[in-house]
């Protein structure tokens, strides 16, 4: 199956010659801004699947991050939302692929949190392959207590630490 | 630098040349990417304790001592109280140097049971020569002494080699005062891997990045260090040679690649890989290559070191339920549980004799270095504080240096296996962590 942006390159490929030969103008830039600084401006004009594509490359409108309780690396039902729309991103392009990261909060020693972050890392993982999500596209890895998102010893800044990040590294 | 061993204090100096060590300053290089990074502040170092047996030193300063940039009475006396054997004496009013006969009386009137002085003098070439000479002063008997001839930026290394000279005479064992530690900075979002001297001082910046840095491990001779980055915005092994700063990735397998632990022969790396989808320890060639897995246990395996023999691994698992300490035959068998006390065991590292396993307890929330006698199974807490991470033995066993939390700040503290004599190794402006005690080097 062709890639989004392969697609999406032949289609204003044909545009412009179009455009060329007829006159008539396909989508709203013109030949002349079609300059080779921003091949996404060609690209949004011709866009096949709408717009559901955010800034990172991933799912536009749906969240990033999975909150875990306390001692906790299961994916808690509040989250499956969240998962769900990620997954269906992911499934509608086998080539797409995310990081999921895994964090813990503060306490504790730095090497035994990163094996925590993992474990949450790799729940959900998990939630995602058995949406249908293929192994190849997920990677589940760990930040430990090196990345908190809060800074504080206190137990709302825990809260926000305890996390997994669904990362699409455009 | 040349080192000369000096001779009876009653006949001319004798310069047998004893074999040209390489200045070690030379064999520290930065790693091309990471910018020319000043030293690192100067540190401070506070002793605090009172120990069994302190011997008392008297240290007068070298005469001449204005001449270097450095005090090296000061930094001698420093390195011998922070091993928690010594006590300095008084000896601010005195000029003796390497000749003289000392009056053996006046120094028991002071207490005192050993003296150490001697000279610095600039020679012609702007290079430095420095003597000095280790007296008993109970028997009134000459212990010797050594000269050096070295470069200003070589001075501190002058003291740090007295100091093991004196530690070695009085002692009787291996002093650890020219030794290297490496450990992590965080300073406004930027890591820095440091490689100093055991006392802190004389930081170069082997890496520098805006991703974190963890775990540093001392191959056995001293000559790399391996490391954790997330540069790559996931955990990687990295293998760095400290003399010319190149690296190579030894461990980026899919997932999390962590905590290097090297073999006593220093061939093979113990790591943590997360790419079987559950965390545990793998072992691999130093060279990297294709890792091969040492247990399957349905919890975390993490935070590996070798046994000295090389032939066990201890290691944190939480396969009963909560991280504790086992230990692993390398070549086959079970592993052994080894910590039962209390409900969260991390951290261990293993004195380079065998005797003491050091490691991180949580008790009642607060995370403390504890320190288990392997013989008997006696554990001593070590600390006061609350936020202990990462000890790592001294290569003579005698002292271990951590991380904690003091201040409101991150800092690195040395202590002797009892916790009597503490120190800490002050920096000024940033987080220090991630300690690790490099060997004994030849120089």
């Amino acid at each position: 199956m062709l890639t989004f942006k392969r697609i999406a390159f032949i289609a204003a490929a044909a545009a412009v010659m179009a455009g060329c030969s007829s006159g008539v103008k396909l989508n709203d830039a013109s030949v002349e801004d079609r300059n080779a600084n921003n091949a996404t401006s060609g690209v949004t004009g011709v866009d096949l699947t709408g717009s559901d594509i955010a800034a990172d490359g991933g799912p536009r409108n749906v969240g990033r991050v999975v909150y875990f309780d306390f001692d906790s690396y299961v994916v808690k039902p509040e989250a499956q939302g969240l998962v769900d729309a990620n997954a269906r991103f992911l499934k509608a392009d086998a080539s797409r692929k995310v990081v999921v990261e895994g964090h813990t909060d503060e306490r504790g020693g730095r090497e035994y949190n990163l094996a925590l972050g993992q474990k949450r890392a790799e729940a959900v993982r998990r939630s995602l392959n058995l949406l249908g999500v293929q192994d190849s596209q997920v990677e589940a890895v760990s930040f430990g207590k090196e990345k908190p998102a809060a800074e504080g010893a206190n137990e709302a800044a825990y809260a926000q630490n305890r996390r997994a990040e669904l990362s699409y590294r455009r | 630098m040349t080192t000369h061993s000096l001779s009876s204090v009653h006949s001319p100096f004798s310069f047998s040349s004893s074999g040209a060590a390489t200045s070690r300053r030379s064999l520290l290089a930065l790693l091309a990417a990471a910018p020319a990074a000043p030293a690192l502040a100067q540190f401070r170092v506070e002793i605090a304790g009172v120990g069994l047996r302190q011997m008392p030193i008297a240290l007068p300063a070298l005469r001449g001592e204005g001449a270097g940039s450095e005090k090296i009475a000061q930094i001698v006396q420093a390195d011998l109280e922070r091993s928690g054997l010594f006590r300095g004496v008084e000896a601010h009013d005195v000029q003796l140097d390497e000749n003289s006969l000392p009056d053996m009386a006046q120094w028991r009137q002071r207490s005192a049971d050993a003296l150490s002085c001697g000279s610095i003098t600039r020679l012609a070439d702007g290079r430095f020569d420095v003597r000095f000479r280790l007296w008993d002063v109970v028997k009134a008997q000459d212990l010797g002494g050594q000269g050096f001839v070295v470069v200003q930026g070589d001075l501190r290394l002058v003291a740090h080699r007295i100091a093991d000279f004196i530690y070695e005479k009085l002692t009787g064992e291996r002093g650890v005062f020219s030794t290297r530690i490496a450990y992590v900075t965080k300073a406004g979002g930027r890591y820095v891997l440091w490689v100093a001297d055991a006392d802190g001082e004389n930081a170069q910046s082997a890496l520098a990045s805006t991703e974190p840095i963890i775990s540093p491990a001392w191959s056995p001779n001293g000559t790399q260090l391996a490391y954790v980055s997330f540069e790559s915005r996931k955990p990687v092994v990295y293998v760095h040679d400290v003399a010319s700063g190149q690296r190579r990735v030894v461990a980026n397998f899919r997932g999390s690649n962590s905590a290097p632990a090297w073999s006593p022969d220093g061939s093979q790396l113990a790591v943590t890989l997360s790419r079987d989808g559950l965390s545990q320890i793998y072992l691999i060639s130093a060279e990297g290559g294709q890792p091969r897995r040492l247990m399957q246990s349905g919890g975390i395996d993490t935070e590996p070191v070798f046994s000295p023999d090389g032939q066990s691994l201890y290691f944190v698992s939480d396969r009963g339920g909560a991280p504790q300490i086992y230990k692993v035959g390398l070549s086959g068998g079970g592993a052994q549980r080894i910590t039962f006390g209390g409900g969260y065991n991390i951290s261990p590292n293993i004195s380079p004799d065998g005797k003491w396993l050091a490691y991180i307890s949580r008790v009642g929330g607060a995370f403390k270095l504890h320190v288990m006698d392997l013989g008997t199974g006696d554990v001593t807490a070590l600390t006061e504080t609350a936020d202990d991470e990462s000890p790592s033995f001294a290569p003579n066993s005698r002292l271990l240096v951590y991380a904690t939390r003091q201040g409101g700040g991150e800092a690195l503290m040395t202590t002797t296996l009892d916790g009597k004599i503490k120190a800490r190794l002050a920096g000024k402006g940033g987080d220090l962590r991630e300690p690790a005690w490099g060997p004994f080097q030849k120089y």
